[in-house]
């Protein structure tokens, strides 16, 4: 490689502590820049998330920390290997679970588990003792000489999971990993990841564009849009940025007289409407929903429902980029949710 | 090194675990050249001297070696293209992502698909032999694995090199009906390439499977239209020259 790029590997090897540097990271596609000079460092045992919306380049910048795509511009160390230069050695050292499904459906789990065992090395006596291992932890022993054709979504996911373990990783890639689950496997999803980064000390990293598995699983976020990161922080931390909770007023007819007012008030912050669903930010909304009401009564508007909520990530995303993560996400997801039904068979 | 040669093991495993599991794809590419082998025998079997063919010949002898050729070329070409499957259904993901040198993927799918095809081309020399076909000598047979390799493995690497190339399984049937069937029609498997006019015959001495097809009849029948030695040297340097491209574009052909 270039000078210039070897200068910046010993200027990265000074802090090898960490699981994952990136620095100036960058991916270009024809025209679109996929990913924009991400600078980011992980530690070791952190349970990290890259939360954004599709097309922001999560799982570009995955694709590029696990030797998928070659990056073009910047560099990267994971587990102290770079990327572009010591990809074997990156590969030694994590697990990943894609997005989209990567399992051999014609081969039964147990079979599926094996086969990557072997390319990662591992003998006889130490895959089958691992395999049973891998396979309690995600609740599928009794499923595994059962061929994955027939497994449902969240179990096929759950066996990702356990085959990115498998090899006793030191950073574990999940991308999405609860794409297209209902809530109740999502949940069980969630607690698995949770285990797996106390229990066995793995340092996780994910991506999701749900903001709940951010907010309830990860230690740090990154809130990527348009391949830079425009946020990173602890979940709590982000949403202190807020500083407001939500009061969220369904109205009868326009009531431009109470929003008008509303505003007008010295505690709102900020007052949104659209659909007839009014969003007001206020410094404390408990004890600020009667006089609200009261307004309406003055006003003369009639409210519907009323509810109130403490800040979430899609605030913090909303104030960060000016548009909400759900609008876009939705779409996607229902195409994501799609695939597995309409494949074909082989 | 040692990991690598477990990566070879562990991908062709897994075809031969494919292979057993999917009889119905194992029945469904045995058909087309038993079908062959069978109808032709029937239609030109009784006809004591076919033009071209040595006196005293049957023609399901001399055909029996040319339905093997076209049984590997089927199958490997297959073989080859098959990436685009793996690719299509995300696992060819988690091969890339392991630890192993990508030669060492390219040759466990080689020697995979050389397996299979190879399984294929000997249920068609039984059934040439259940039909009247003269039985092989045993160096004979040895050396026709020698070029059921060969041809195999060249036609692996045709088949890994496009699909390295291309996006989806859209070109598929394009390149099954006009490249693949083409080979196997200008390849002597039927009837000798000298019954070609001499335009056309040009092509067959082109193309690599008429060597294929005729260092197979000089193995497994004794008659041969060029020196074997001709025949051996020409497909080991396509061969070579094949999983060299093959391999080479399925190195810097990236996952999506």
């Amino acid at each position: 490689m270039d000078k210039v790029q070897s200068t910046g590997g010993h200027g990265l090897d000074s802090s090898s502590d960490a699981a994952i540097i990136m620095q100036g990271l960058s991916k270009r596609f024809g025209e679109l820049q996929a990913v924009d000079s991400v600078d980011l460092r992980i530690e070791k045992g952190e349970l990290f998330g890259l939360l954004g919306p599709n097309g922001a380049g999560k799982s570009t910048i995955i694709k590029m920390l696990t030797t998928m795509l070659a990056p073009s511009g910047g560099l990267a160390r994971v587990w102290g290997h770079d990327i572009a230069k010591e990809r074997n050695a990156v590969r030694s050292s994590i697990g990943v679970v894609f997005q989209d499904p990567a399992l051999d459906d014609m081969l039964t789990g147990r079979e599926n588990l094996d086969f990557h065992g072997r390319m990662y090395g591992m003998d006889g006596p130490l895959r089958k003792k691992r395999i049973e291992e891998v396979l309690q932890l995600v609740d599928l022993s009794d499923r595994a000489d059962v061929k994955v054709q027939n497994y449902s979504g969240g179990m096929q996911r759950r066996l990702e999971i356990a085959r990115g373990l498998m090899h006793h990783p030191h950073v574990l890639f999940l991308d999405e990993p609860t794409l297209g689950l209902d809530a109740q496997t999502r949940r069980y999803i969630w607690q698995y990841i949770r285990d797996l980064n106390l229990k066995e000390g793995v340092t996780i990293v994910l991506t999701t564009h749900y903001m709940e598995e951010a907010d309830s699983l990860c230690d740090r976020v990154a809130i990527i849009d348009k391949g830079r990161i425009v946020a990173l922080d602890t979940p709590e931390n982000l949403k202190d940025m807020i500083g407001a909770d939500v009061i969220t007023l369904n109205i009868q007819e326009d009531g431009q007289e109470l929003l008008k007012s509303l505003k007008a008030l010295p505690w709102v912050s900020s007052v949104d409407s659209a659909n007839g669903s009014t969003e007001i930010m206020v410094d404390h909304a408990q004890s600020r929903i009667p006089e609200v009401m009261a307004l309406a009564c003055k006003t003369q508007v009639i409210v519907k429902t009323v509810g109130l909520h403490e800040p979430t990530l899609e605030d913090v995303f909303l104030k960060f980029t000016g548009k909400k993560i759900r609008a876009e996400g939705a779409a996607v997801n229902m195409k994501a949710m799609m695939p597995p039904g309409h494949r074909r068979r082989r | 090194m040692i990991r690598d040669a477990y990566a070879v093991y562990s991908i062709w495993l897994r075809e031969m675990l494919r292979f057993f599991r999917l009889k119905s794809r194992v029945i469904g590419s045995i058909g087309a050249p038993f079908f062959f082998l069978a109808f032709l025998t029937m239609g030109f079997g009784p006809v004591s001297s076919m033009p071209g063919i040595p006196e005293g010949m049957d023609y399901v002898s001399y055909l029996t070696p040319g339905i093997i050729g076209m049984t590997l070329l089927f199958s490997s070409t297959f073989a080859g293209l098959s990436v685009l499957w793996d690719r299509e259904f995300g696992f060819l993901k988690e091969i890339m992502v392991a630890p192993v040198s990508r030669i060492s993927i390219v040759l466990g799918r080689t020697s995979g698909g050389v397996t299979t095809a190879i399984m294929q081309a000997s249920i068609i020399l039984i059934s040439g032999i259940l039909l009247g076909m003269s039985v092989p000598t045993l160096s004979g047979l040895l050396l026709s694995v020698v070029f059921m390799i060969l041809i195999a493995s060249a036609f692996i690497g045709l088949g890994l090199a496009f699909a390295s190339k291309m996006e989806d399984m859209s070109g598929f049937s394009l390149i099954m009906n006009f490249l693949i069937f083409p080979l196997f029609f200008l390849s002597g498997a039927l009837f000798p390439v000298d019954r070609f006019p001499a335009a056309v015959r040009m092509l067959s001495y082109l193309n690599p499977l008429t060597y294929g097809v005729d260092g197979l009849r000089y193995s497994l029948i004794g008659v041969s239209a060029f020196p074997p030695a001709l025949d051996l040297g020409l497909l080991l340097l396509f061969c070579a020259l094949m999983l060299g491209i093959g391999a080479y574009l399925f190195e810097i052909s990236e996952v999506k």
